[in-house]
């Protein structure tokens, strides 16, 4: 569904991404494991064709997006939902208008019927009666939720996770681990995280892909990743 | 080859204090060429979103409302103010020929042709130029235009159209608010504290003010609203580094569109009078 192929990417003569290969496997949830700043947002974003590679081939459902304009890249984004790090609600429109904000741009579903796709997916996130409040009302774990809610507004079929548990304390982080094997458990996409917290990564992946130097040096069950003999990664899990 | 002569022009660059000069001086200019490129290109694509489908009427009437409504106690302010002492300076220049008759002339064709756009625009610069560059500026740090990229909605529909449309419409309007005021003010100087025969004041405006001043003044507005929005969201889709870019960014929008209204002003006066 989602392949990587020999992807390089530099930012000002330094070599983010130095000919990366990946394949994501459908239907699971995949985590890419790496140090701050090491290129792991960059590769996710990649993914979504929020930036572009200096070469290789960036292939999800066989199309290269890589290689599309912007109006080919919009259709293709149809089937992604992202989380970012921060959540990135607009802070100018209340927890509702967020979540009904794709609803509203890329489907003609009545105002009644957006409404109830709303609570719904409000409810699936656990949250309830925040409707009417503002993103500045909400803690970071619920903006999280509420972020989730928005990125599966549109049942899409791959969902892309920004470093999610990060800035979360231990129990809200293992609430947004559980939130995040009941969604996809539920809805049956394609999750592909980033993260760099290695208990909540053994706790949520099917596969868990190890990033270092720009490189996929490793990937694997959870288990495999475990019993590794790779220095780093043996290093990395502690 | 080629790697070696651009390495060795490069060595060359170094060890002469002259080129290494002439470089230091010509890069504001490069970066100056390649920002207005920039902002040219923002301005075609935002042209070619106007046309296309859906039109977001919802936002563009919230952006108006922002943009004029909300405007309009400073543009009453100033538009007033600046009438009534553009009428007591002239009143006192005239007064040493005995050309006092002309104040009110004088204020209408001044306020109308410029400073009634040029004031207006500036103060709308200030209030709501340098919000759509913090606005924007705040969007881009914090993921969420790249929210919108991921939700298949193009930011510059969704963000720079409507504010464009909005500031190049309102800004006419504003004018018209703020000649009104200026002139209204002016009349009050003149006739009721400088004690100028009223009926004299007034037909010596309907003599000399004609409706093409009225009217040049009002499309000078609307290209002062096209380059403090334009301008204001460039800087703001283009912020980078967290809220000390953002601080920065509002900064120099506020700074450049004031200039450039003034530069193109001089244009526009120069073609249509």
């Amino acid at each position: 569904m989602i392949k990587l192929i020999k992807i390089c990417k530099s930012f000002k003569g330094q070599k983010v991404l130095d000919n990366l290969d990946l394949k994501i496997e459908p239907e699971k949830i995949t985590v890419i494991i790496g140090r701050s700043g090491g290129g792991k947002s960059v590769l996710l974003k990649h993914i979504i064709g929020l930036i572009k590679p200096d070469s290789g081939q960036v292939l999800v459902n066989g199309v290269d997006t890589a290689k599309l304009n912007d109006k080919e890249l919009n259709e293709i984004r149809k089937v992604f939902g992202m989380l970012f790090q921060d959540a990135a609600l607009f802070d100018s429109m209340t927890v509702g208008e967020n979540v009904a904000f794709p609803l509203k741009e890329h489907t003609k579903l009545s105002k009644k019927e957006i409404d109830e796709i709303v609570e719904e997916k409000l409810l699936a996130v656990d949250l309830k009666n925040v409707t009417h409040k503002m993103p500045s009302e909400l803690s970071g774990g619920m903006r999280k939720r509420v972020g989730l809610a928005r990125a599966i507004a549109l049942n899409p079929k791959i969902v892309l996770f920004d470093e999610p548990t990060t800035g979360l304390d231990p129990i809200m982080c293992e609430g947004i681990d559980n939130l995040v094997i009941n969604t996809q458990r539920h809805t049956k996409a394609t999750f592909v995280v980033i993260s760099h917290d290695i208990r909540s990564t053994f706790k949520i992946a099917h596969k868990v892909a190890m990033l270092y130097k720009g490189k996929i040096i490793k990937i694997g069950t959870p288990e495999e990743i475990r019993l590794s003999n790779n220095p780093v990664v043996k290093r990395f899990i502690g | 080859m080629g790697y070696e002569s651009s390495n060795h022009r490069s060595n060359e660059a170094d060890r002469n204090p002259m080129i290494r000069l002439l470089e230091l001086a010509g890069r504001p200019f490069i970066i100056a060429v390649e920002e207005s490129g920039r902002i040219i290109l923002l301005l075609i694509s935002a042209s070619t979103w106007m046309l296309r489908p859906p039109f977001r009427f919802r936002v563009i009437f919230k952006q108006m409302e922002f943009v004029g409504v909300n405007s309009i106690f400073v543009v009453l302010i100033t538009g007033t103010f600046t009438g009534m002492v553009f009428a007591l300076q002239s009143y006192h220049g005239f007064k040493m020929f005995g050309g006092e008759s002309l104040v009110g002339a004088t204020v209408a064709l001044g306020v109308t042709r410029e400073l009634g756009p040029v004031f207006t625009a500036l103060m709308v610069t200030g209030r709501v130029g340098s919000a759509m560059t913090a606005e924007l500026g705040t969007m881009k740090v914090t993921e969420q235009i790249d929210a919108l990229h991921t939700m298949s909605v193009n930011p510059i529909h969704y963000l720079v159209m409507p504010r464009i449309v909005a500031a190049i419409v309102m800004l006419p309007v504003l004018t018209i608010v703020s000649d009104f005021v200026g002139i209204l003010g002016g009349y009050f100087v003149g006739v009721e504290l400088m004690k100028i025969n009223s009926g004299i004041f007034i037909a010596k405006i309907v003599e000399f003010v004609e409706l093409e001043d009225i009217f040049n003044g009002l499309i000078k507005a609307a290209c002062f609203g096209l380059i403090l929005s334009l301008i204001g969201c460039y800087k703001g889709i283009r912020t980078t580094g967290g809220a000390e870019g953002v601080g920065k960014a509002t900064t120099q929008s506020v700074v450049l569109s004031s200039v450039t209204i003034f530069i193109s002003d001089y244009f526009l006066t120069s073609f249509m009078f």
